[in-house]
This record gives structure tokens, C-alpha cells and sequence, in this order.
């Protein structure tokens, strides 16, 4: 049997991925939220150590989750509401949040940076 | 009709409206967010705290981390339900995905209750 992944597959897969990896970097983010709105101090304590250059991949990393999971899961409610269904339109629709999400991730990295 | 006692609506209809309900509510939440920060580039503390500490935010965000709270439940869920299976991984199969179910639905009250203290002080 050969087996070979359509672009609906990796839509499907890479959507369930991203939300794990969101799920873990939640911390991340609850942890800076406290940290940016704790005080004056904290607030500028967070900024001075956002200004890594680990620190700005990792931003770019959970950035990068939370816009791949948006556009996928836009797929999701476009195909819920009865559209791109088809065979050749739903792999057209995979092919578009692959290339959507890769230029708002991209974005995200210019202004990230 | 297949139930299962671990899924949040108990059925698959009810799962599926829930995780429809919190996308939206996470999508328009997460463009707020963003639109702020990226139109105000030189954010000062004052206005961060402002901004974040205001009534309307203040309920948007904890109607957020409830959104997060389901909508990370039903996601995970439906992986484990996947992938941790009896049929994937032999006799352990059950046992691991309660336990890793079980590890996701703690990490989901702490962010929940973390979430609330930060914006709702003690």
C-alpha cells in the first residue's frame, strides 16, 4: 500500500500539533501577563528580558502556533458552514492556510524583531 | 450513540458546538490583543495597565480563559481519544491516557485560577 499525505492531511495534523504547542505555551504567556501587569518593576523587568534573542524566538514560536491554529481553524468553521468541500476545493483551501499563515508567521517576525 | 464520561458535552454535537463557540471567541480575543500591542508600539506600563485592567477587558479575558479552559479540553481530548488507545498502545493504552488526561485537566485549572488571580488580585 503506498501511503502519501494530501494537503488536507497536514492542515489537519499540523492544527492538532500547533494546539499542543499552544497549550504548553500558555505559561509562557500567563507567566509574562503576571509579570507585565504585576508593577512599574516587573513591567520593565519582562521587556529587558523579551529583548533576547531567545526570548523574541520563543515569542515568535508561540506567535507562530496561535496564527497557524487561527487560519487552520478558519478552515475549519469555512468547511463546518459547507464550503471547499469538494476534493479539489478543500485541498485549494489547505494549500491557502499554509500560505496565509506562512506570510502572517513571517510578519509576525519582522515586527517581533 | 457512543458517550464518553470524559468529554465536556458528553456527546460529540455538544463538543463540537463548544469548540466552535470558544474559536470565535479566542479568535476575536487574540485580535484585540494583538491590534493593541501592534498599534501601540512604545507601550508604557500606564498604559498596559490601563488598557488591560479596564472593565471590559477585565471580562473579556476571564470569558477568554474560560473559552481557552473548554476549548483546550475538547481539543485535547479528542487527541487523546485518538492516539492514546487501547488499539495504539496495547493494555496501557487506557491507563496512560487517563493519567495524561488527567495531567492536562490540571495544568488547564492552573492556568485558569493563575489567569484570574493576575487580573482579578487576591
Amino acid at each position: 500500500m503506498t501511503f502519501k499525505f494530501t494537503p488536507q492531511m497536514v492542515a489537519s495534523i499540523t492544527h492538532r500539533i500547533s494546539g499542543v504547542i499552544i497549550f504548553a505555551g500558555m505559561a509562557f504567556v500567563i507567566w509574562g501577563l503576571g509579570l507585565s501587569l504585576q508593577s512599574e518593576e516587573s513591567f520593565s523587568q519582562l521587556k529587558q528580558c523579551l529583548d533576547s534573542v531567545i526570548a523574541k524566538f520563543i515569542i515568535w514560536a508561540i506567535l507562530a502556533g496561535f496564527i497557524y491554529h487561527f487560519v487552520a481553524g478558519v478552515r475549519h468553521l469555512l468547511m463546518d458552514a459547507g464550503y471547499f468541500e469538494e476534493l479539489e476545493s478543500s485541498q485549494a483551501l489547505s494549500y491557502a492556510v499554509m500560505v496565509v499563515s506562512a506570510v502572517l508567521i513571517i510578519v509576525a517576525g519582522i515586527w517581533v524583531w | 450513540m457512543v458517550t464518553s464520561v470524559t468529554s465536556l458535552g458528553k456527546n460529540g454535537l455538544y463538543d463540537w458546538v463548544i469548540q466552535r463557540a470558544t474559536a470565535v471567541v479566542l479568535g476575536v480575543y487574540f485580535v484585540c490583543l494583538m491590534g493593541f500591542l501592534v498599534l501601540n508600539p512604545d507601550l508604557t506600563f500606564q498604559q498596559w495597565q490601563g488598557y488591560m485592567t479596564s472593565t471590559f477587558m477585565r471580562i473579556f479575558t476571564l470569558i477568554a480563559l474560560f473559552s481557552m479552559a473548554a476549548h483546550a479540553w475538547v481539543g485535547l481530548w479528542t487527541i487523546t481519544t485518538d492516539y492514546l488507545t487501547t488499539r495504539q498502545l496495547g493494555a496501557m493504552g487506557t491507563a496512560l491516557r487517563v493519567a495524561v488526561q488527567g495531567i492536562c485537566a490540571l495544568v488547564t485549572i492552573v492556568y485558569v485560577v493563575w489567569g484570574i488571580q493576575i487580573l482579578w488580585g487576591i
